[in-house]
């Protein structure tokens, strides 16, 4: 196997981890939580620099907006919750924040459906759709715990509003370690010829497994992880699809409005076949486990194998 | 100066941006004439007495900050930002025309002076606290001022806020609720059942006090009290009148948002002690 995929690490625990690294580095940088900072991992920060976290309690909008007036006044703001209530709840918040282009940094924690037990109300399939859709807006999607770090880092250098997603359960690392992470770029994850996937989070790792599956068919499948949802530079999707004889898009959301959408968009008049894999337009629900959730939704090695055949047909 | 010459002084120029606001919202043809008008004196206590602010250096980090959270009244914020030399006065007639730098609803990226972008009702403690919390850490000593509606914090997020600002101890943050008694929709005892306002601030761990808000010496004295707190954020409950200033529109809540006439504008000026040409 070309693939080494044995290291797993938790991205929560990462994005803790580097939060105390940049809070050493930058003392501009504070730490926003709406309650679940023993989940989210902020507790990491709050231990070390209590000064500069701030505990709301479970209001999300007050959070976003006390995070707003800090960044008014020079801090580099990290507010927190779970991806479906930091999107959610403070929508309104989040878009005048964005209007004024302040430096707010939103993490949204277990996204996805990787707060299987947690059911339909835990699981965020919408929020980078309702993200996109607000001007100004940045929105970072790694992959596993090597693009974690990197992309914290980013988001924190980055001057403006960003919405990072944390996947809430061990994931292999996927990500080269050297290479510096740099926001609207993808990466090629591996070369191939024949079809590309286009990929973010925890689905770039489903989607390599696919590529192995595939290789033995004498399919060459290129895997692009697009860990910046926005912005999306057309003329780089464009080049890295061009030549092949076919798309699929995979991602842990809802069909409409995530990555499924920027992708068809940038490669409109190309005639490239396109499938996509995603949940199709419905709420999550309980599930004992993580991959039988992925199952249910399609969100699969499996779904990935057929999407790409049939491009190829 | 003496402060009841001073008062006097700014009783002037309350008087003056009233006639501002009438002026704009006539030329523009759109605008909330009622809500702009009963937020005048606070305004003027505010940015002719009582902001440590430079209008050369409109974003020096240790100025005093105020945030007019009820931004439909940004009229008023703007002929004294105006009159205060942030920009020229003659800017006011491009109120909500197209490039101008004078939003329908404030745009602290747009207007030198604004010091945050509100419209969408509710934000304004939340942000006041945040910017209270950073200069805590910051070391500096600055106050925010928050100007919202009573029709506003019927808004679940001022509640949120409320708590957090008192959690904090937020004593450098000032709430004014401009406590005219009429929302868009009709007096604030019919439309929402927010009422009685003080106890429930008073609840949530805040400093009190009730005053005439189209009386600057009871703005600035309550100001002085709110300022001698120790670990409580204040809260000035200002009693007004939509549409101060300008009889016809008094007890006419149409004026929440409406333009006057040739004729009514003309009146307007009159009971303001100007003219059309003057």
């Amino acid at each position: 196997m070309r693939y080494m995929l044995v290291n797993m690490q938790n991205c929560r625990m990462v994005y803790g981890q580097t939060l105390v690294e940049l809070g050493r580095e930058d003392d501009r940088i504070v730490v926003l939580e709406a309650d679940l900072g023993r989940t989210t991992m902020t507790k990491l920060f709050e231990k070390e620099f209590p000064g500069r976290f701030f505990e709301v309690g479970i209001g999300e909008q007050n959070m976003i907006s006390v995070a707003a007036g800090l960044a008014l006044c020079g801090k580099i703001p990290f507010a927190n919750s779970f991806s479906v209530f930091a999107t959610g709840r403070p929508y309104d918040q989040i878009r005048v924040s964005c209007i004024g282009r302040l430096n707010i940094k939103i993490v949204g924690s277990s996204c996805g459906l990787s707060d299987f037990g947690d059911g339909a109300t835990h699981q965020a399939i919408e929020d980078v759709a309702i993200m996109r859709a607000i001007p100004n807006m940045t929105i970072l999607s790694p992959a596993d715990g090597i693009e974690t770090k990197k992309i914290v880092r980013a988001a924190a250098r980055y001057d403006g509003p960003v919405y990072i997603r944390i996947l809430r359960n061990d994931v292999p690392d996927v990500t080269a370690q050297t290479g510096e992470f740099k926001i609207g770029r993808p990466t090629v994850i591996r070369e191939g010829t024949d079809v590309v996937i286009f990929a973010h989070g925890y689905m770039v790792y489903k989607s390599l497994k696919a590529a192995e599956t595939l290789e033995a068919e004498g399919i060459s499948v290129k895997i692009v992880n697009v860990s910046t949802l926005k912005p999306i530079d057309e003329k780089i999707i464009r080049s890295m699809a061009s030549g092949t004889k076919g798309v699929v898009t995979v991602e842990e959301h809802t069909i409409i409005g995530g990555l499924a959408s920027a992708i068809a968009f940038s490669l409109r008049g190309t005639g490239l076949m396109i499938e996509a894999v995603a949940v199709n337009d419905r709420f999550g629900q309980s599930s004992l486990n993580y991959e039988q959730l992925l199952e249910h939704y399609g969100l699969t090695v499996e779904a990935i194998v057929k999407a790409i055949k049939k491009v190829l047909r | 100066m003496d402060l009841l010459n001073k008062i006097r002084q700014l009783e002037d120029t309350a008087r003056q941006i009233r006639i501002d606001i009438v002026t704009m919202i006539y030329q523009a043809g759109d605008g909330h004439p009622g809500p702009s008008l009963s937020v005048v004196e606070l305004i003027t206590a505010c940015y002719f007495h009582l902001l440590n602010i430079d209008p050369a250096n409109p974003r020096k980090p240790d100025r005093d900050r105020l945030i007019l959270s009820k931004g439909h009244a940004c009229p008023a914020l703007y002929a004294a930002l105006a009159r205060k030399g942030y920009f020229p006065h003659s800017d006011l007639k491009g109120l909500r025309s197209l490039h101008s730098h004078l939003q329908g609803h404030p745009d602290m990226n747009k207007t030198p002076g604004v010091d945050f972008t509100s419209g969408s009702l509710g934000h304004g403690v939340s942000i006041g606290l945040g910017m209270v919390l950073a200069g805590r850490i910051t070391g500096h000593d600055y106050y925010v001022y928050v100007i919202t509606g009573d029709g506003e914090i019927e808004e679940g997020i001022v509640w949120e806020a409320a708590i957090s600002a008192s959690k904090y101890k937020a004593d450098r943050l000032i709430v004014m609720v401009d406590n005219n008694g009429i929302q868009s929709g009709g007096p604030i005892s019919q439309v929402s059942g927010i009422e009685p306002i003080i106890p429930k601030w008073e609840a949530f761990g805040w400093f009190c006090q009730q005053i005439n808000g189209h009386d600057i010496g009871q703005i600035i004295q309550a100001v002085d009290n709110a300022k001698s707190q120790r670990g409580r954020p204040s809260l000035i409950l200002a009693k007004t009148i939509k549409g101060q200033g300008v009889p016809f529109m008094v007890g006419d809540n149409s004026w929440h948002k409406r333009v006057p006439t040739r004729e009514q504008y003309e009146q307007a000026l009159k009971a303001l002690g100007a003219s059309v040409d003057g």
